[in-house]
């Protein structure tokens, strides 16, 4: 069996369920609705699977997310991907941290603010805009939250608007919710090298 | 549709949205400087809502009836000390209402397991390990309720932080001098 692995990494990893995944040949119909399994659709992911247990969340949880990842206007994708990450490194979720850091380098044609929050978490030496974001969503990441009016401030001084705050309170908030699943459920471990 | 019939609609619209529990919850109003904001991403609160409902108010409810899963929302709650969401939360607990209580640390050995796991994932979710699913699945909890649980203690840390990002943006306005 793989080794679990517990640093931050830009090779996203695979990740192994800690209880048995719904198994899609005695899924009900329900799951498979949830599931989106159709004729020409029948890959899903064993993260998927084990959450399909709880159909009704499964449900109403992914239109959630992808409309606060990806609806147009306010924050740009990027840094929405910077308040996933800093929840992520909040929680250490390896998993998420690696998935978003790689969205972010994406979308962003660049390693270097993910290299940098990796290497040095809350601290990463960023740009005033970047940093502010990391800073308020560690903190408001926290249990119980640590972000201030000083942190809200920080963010206008910089030059956030109100609905790009509020899509980065959105898209942290988010991650509370995803690093809780992803990284309680399940361990990261090294992808799987597929031979020719 | 004649304009004025979709303006009162869109009044509605946002009426119902300003009701939601995290906006209700933030202080936030109506006629506040971030309405535009609000608006824009006006399905996501909606969508929150019913989330809310699938999470604690769930058809298939598994070992953890609703009285159950709105104790263990109202415990999280006042773990993070977000206190008028842990009491809207407490009025829907019934039976359960001691299990809202953080200090209450259960009278069985399965209750024990059960508490300690949803106070680790809600608090110090990074030290959350194997080990701590194994002990769930020693207080005889399956794997459905296992992510039922997970999904219980997950939605709760968005909807709190949603709600404490909102009252600072509630509070910058203040600060402004907006009602």
């Amino acid at each position: 069996m793989s080794e679990v692995l517990y640093k931050f990494t830009r090779s996203i990893p695979d990740w192994r369920p800690r209880i048995e995944p719904v198994k899609l040949d005695e899924a009900n119909s329900d799951q498979l609705e949830a599931l989106q399994i159709t004729p020409s659709n029948t890959k899903v992911s064993d993260y998927v699977l084990t959450l399909a247990h709880d159909v009704e969340s499964l449900k109403v949880r992914s239109p959630l997310f992808n409309a606060i990842m990806y609806d147009k206007g306010g924050m740009s994708r990027s840094e929405r991907e910077i308040g996933a990450i800093g929840a992520s490194i909040v929680n250490r979720c390896i998993y998420c941290a690696s998935v978003h850091a790689s969205r972010h380098a994406q979308l962003t044609k660049s390693d270097e603010v993910t290299d940098k929050i990796f290497a040095d978490g809350e601290n990463a030496k960023l740009s005033v805009r970047d940093a502010a974001i990391l800073k308020f969503s560690v903190k408001l990441s926290d249990s119980p939250s640590r972000a201030d009016k000083d942190d809200f401030n920080e963010l206008k001084k910089v030059g956030l608007n109100e609905e790009e705050i509020l899509d980065l309170i959105l898209s942290t908030s988010l991650f509370g919710w995803a690093n809780r699943l992803m990284h309680v459920l399940g361990d990261p471990v090294p992808p799987t090298v597929h031979g020719d | 549709m004649c304009s004025y019939l979709m303006g009162a609609m869109d009044e509605v619209k946002m009426k119902n949205v300003f009701e939601t529990t995290v906006l209700s919850l933030s202080g936030l109003k109506i006629s506040s400087e971030t309405k535009k904001a609000i608006q824009n991403r006006s399905n996501i609160f909606i969508m929150s809502d019913a989330a809310e409902d699938a999470v604690l108010r769930p058809k298939e409810y598994g070992a953890f009836d609703h009285g159950m899963r709105a104790a263990l929302a109202a415990r999280i709650a006042f773990q993070n000390q977000e206190d008028g969401l842990a009491h809207k939360y407490l009025e829907g607990a019934g039976n359960f209402k001691k299990v809202a209580n953080p200090s209450y640390k259960g009278e069985t050995k399965d209750l024990k397991s059960i508490l300690s796991f949803m106070d680790k994932v809600a608090k110090d979710t990074r030290n959350v390990v194997v080990e701590d699913i194994t002990a769930l699945k020693s207080a005889h909890v399956n794997d459905a309720d296992i992510v039922r649980l997970a999904e219980l203690n997950s939605f709760m840390a968005y909807q709190i932080r949603l709600i404490t990002g909102l009252r600072l943006m509630k509070g910058a306005e203040d600060e402004r001098g907006i009602v």
